[in-house]
């Protein structure tokens, strides 16, 4: 009998094309999504080199960093910059042949929620694109992760990559939700544990029965946040949720094909008694839900819980960057989160801007107004999103209770889009990145759920959403 | 791509754990099409006040560094986005090399890609570093690619660990999309025999 191998092991080696003494593997990319931001530089070394894009039929690209989301969204887009960026973008995807979901086609969005919503991610894939977040494909059981733009030009040019293995680390995530508890606390949970550095070098395999019992857009959220943990890659074995998810949409196979696929799809999963490289485990039954009060996404608490004190932590590299952090944030040690005020409340990004997301948030916004001192926005992943959103009604739940219900696209996450913090502002988030600035100069981010986000967006207050269910 | 050898330089110390690509250059001047001019956004919102004048405080504004190509950072450097424009931003300022104790993976594949050499040290050289660097500003450090060798003033040297494929196009000058174009049947066999599932030019 072979030996045992986990899927990460059995996509490695189904990609490999060479290994020649002396250099990396050379992989085979199967799905390569291109955005406006990372792809300009790229597509000029090709036309530096005379070179061609050698698979469009393989390449994707669609537009959401620099895309303002007012709604209607007006064009032409109002900073000349991005618009600039923008239309560079539907250049080069027209020049070189690539499919491209502009604003016209109805269909343009995140990258990562408009790739899995057409049903191009499929298990045992590699995909990558020119953004971190990439690992968030990995919730189809595909091996998705992020890459620079000279790596952008060397897919465009070869649809190949040279990279090193990585090593594997297995996350076993056990346990029943508490009710108000999410995906999305799962993986802030996670990161608090094992620190933004704790996955460096590696890909994770989330396993246990917790990450069974998640449907598609919650593993998305869990996989999103990999890269959070410095893991190259995340990723769940496939399963019948994800075939459920995948059946019927544009892109997946069908008919006889389909056949076929679920086949191969099936022998994906690891291996019983499969060997990692290293293992951590997540009793999820135990978490509260989680919010953030530092400036990177390992800086995370149970809602309930008190700030951490700089003068507790013995390592001082520890100690400065927590104090630092508390600073920036203008936070007390030892004080609780709970009850703190907050201005603005962003609902959106590729870790959850999905329709589950939304209903979620809805569900708590729902016969209630957002408070008078807050701001609240609500940004669906893809047009697609905002359609089915605004077929069950859930525009105007949002619309009533006085949030803004907005275009689809990044938005607020990056603020590189006409969306931003002003400086000092709190903002409850449910975004990935709550690094100094990252929503707006001087803005102040709080990682959570699209509950406990909602939560705070009705009361004013970072509060404990348990209370309101 | 440019070579990379030997280097002797100051360092720039920045005592910092988990800097962030958003921190070494922020996402609202990610809009550019080009490469040009980051050097001006290096660190921006960590050197400039609102106004735009520099802080007086911050080390890049500092008259000690200038011309120094080396900066000593805290661990896991470079985390975040995986956005190449950091990497182009600290080249075009004048780094050459990086020490850390860590760096994040993309940030790490972004800067060998641009000649920007990734020096990760064990946690007592670089706390040594730190110290060495605040009692004498003028402290220099000889990096050694060929020998992968970091040597101080008094002597002592620190080995350090570059794939092995990344060191021969640094120290070449090997550019690395050249290499794989010659890989081209190889490639084309692997295709050849290889059933895609999807075909993005055509949803069904």
């Amino acid at each position: 009998m072979s030996k045992p191998r986990t899927i990460i092991d059995k996509i490695w080696e189904a990609h490999v094309i060479s290994e020649l003494p002396g250099a990396p593997a050379l992989i085979y990319i199967d799905l390569h999504l291109v955005h406006e931001v990372t792809s300009p530089q790229a597509f000029a070394g090709l036309r530096q080199r005379g070179l061609k894009v050698r698979r469009p039929d393989l390449t994707f690209g669609t537009v959401d960093h620099s895309t303002p989301t007012m709604n209607p969204r007006t064009l032409p887009i109002p900073d000349a910059i991005a618009a600039a960026q923008v239309a560079q973008l539907e250049a080069n995807c027209e020049e070189f042949g690539i499919p491209y979901l502009g604003y016209q086609s109805g269909r343009q969005g995140i990258v990562h929620v408009v790739g899995p919503e057409q049903g191009l991610t499929q298990p045992g894939m590699t995909v990558v694109c020119g953004d971190s977040h990439t690992a968030t494909h990995g919730a189809f059981g595909a091996l998705a992760f992020g890459i620079g733009t000279s790596q952008v030009e060397h897919v465009l040019a070869t649809q190949c990559l040279l990279q090193q293995k990585s090593r594997t680390c297995r996350v076993d995530v056990n346990g029943r939700l508490q009710p108000g508890v999410t995906a999305k606390d799962i993986i802030l949970g996670l990161i608090a544990t094992v620190g933004v550095g704790g996955g460096t070098g590696c890909v994770l395999e989330y396993t246990g029965e917790t990450i069974r019992a998640l449907d598609m857009e919650e593993r998305m959220t869990v996989c999103n946040m990999s890269i959070e943990a410095g893991a190259r890659a995340g990723l769940i074995s496939p399963d019948d949720v994800t075939y459920q998810y995948l059946n019927g949409r544009p892109h997946a196979p069908q008919g006889a094909e389909w056949d076929r696929a679920l086949e191969v799809w099936k022998q994906l999963a690891t291996d019983e008694g499969a060997l990692y490289d290293a293992h951590v485990s997540l009793d999820a039954g135990k978490l509260e839900p989680m919010v953030t009060f530092g400036t990177n996404p390992g800086m995370g608490i149970g809602v309930t819980a008190p700030l951490p004190d700089p003068a507790e932590r013995s390592e001082p590299a520890e100690r400065e960057s927590l104090a630092k952090a508390l600073k920036y944030m203008d936070l007390a040690p030892g004080q609780p989160l709970l009850g703190k005020k907050i201005d603005v409340v962003f609902i959106g990004s590729c870790t959850n801007s999905r329709l589950s997301d939304l209903r979620s948030a809805a569900a708590i916004f729902r016969g209630r107004k957002v408070h008078p001192n807050v701001r609240a926005l609500v940004v669906p992943g893809s047009r697609q999103v905002k359609r089915d959103a605004e077929a069950e009604g859930l525009d105007r739940i949002f619309i009533d209770a006085g949030a803004e219900w907005r275009e689809a696209g990044c938005s607020m996450c990056i603020a590189m889009n006409g969306d931003e913090l002003e400086p000092g502002q709190y903002c409850v988030s449910t975004s990935n990145r709550n690094f100094e600035g990252r929503q707006g100069k001087g803005g102040r981010t709080l990682l959570a759920s699209p509950l406990t986000a909602a939560a705070a967006a009705v009361t004013g207050v970072v509060t404990d959403v348990r209370t309101l269910l | 791509m440019n070579k990379f050898t030997t280097l002797e330089s100051r360092l720039v110390p920045m005592p910092i754990d988990n800097i962030d690509t958003d921190q070494i250059i922020p996402a609202r001047f990610l809009k550019t099409t080009t490469k040009e001019g980051l050097d001006r956004q290096l660190f921006y919102d960590w050197r400039y006040e609102a106004d735009g004048t520099p802080k007086p405080d911050f080390i890049l504004n500092q008259e000690r560094v200038r011309g120094a190509e080396v900066l000593l950072a805290g661990g896991n450097f470079g985390c975040g986005s995986s956005r190449e424009h950091a990497p182009w931003a600290l080249t075009q300022f004048g780094f050459r090399a990086v020490i850390s104790t860590s760096f994040a993976d993309i940030f790490r594949q972004n800067a060998l890609k641009n000649s920007l050499l990734p020096i990760i040290v064990p946690a007592d050289v670089h706390a040594r570093l730190f110290e060495a660097v605040e009692t004498d500003p003028d402290f220099r450090v000889k990096v050694d690619l060929a020998e992968q060798k970091l040597s101080l003033p008094d002597g002592t040297e620190t080995g350090f660990p570059v794939d092995g494929f990344a060191r021969h196009c640094l120290l070449e000058g090997v550019d690395e999309l050249g290499y794989i174009l010659q890989q081209e049947d190889a490639i084309a066999a692997f295709e050849a025999r290889r059933v895609g599932s999807i075909n993005t030019l055509a949803p069904r």
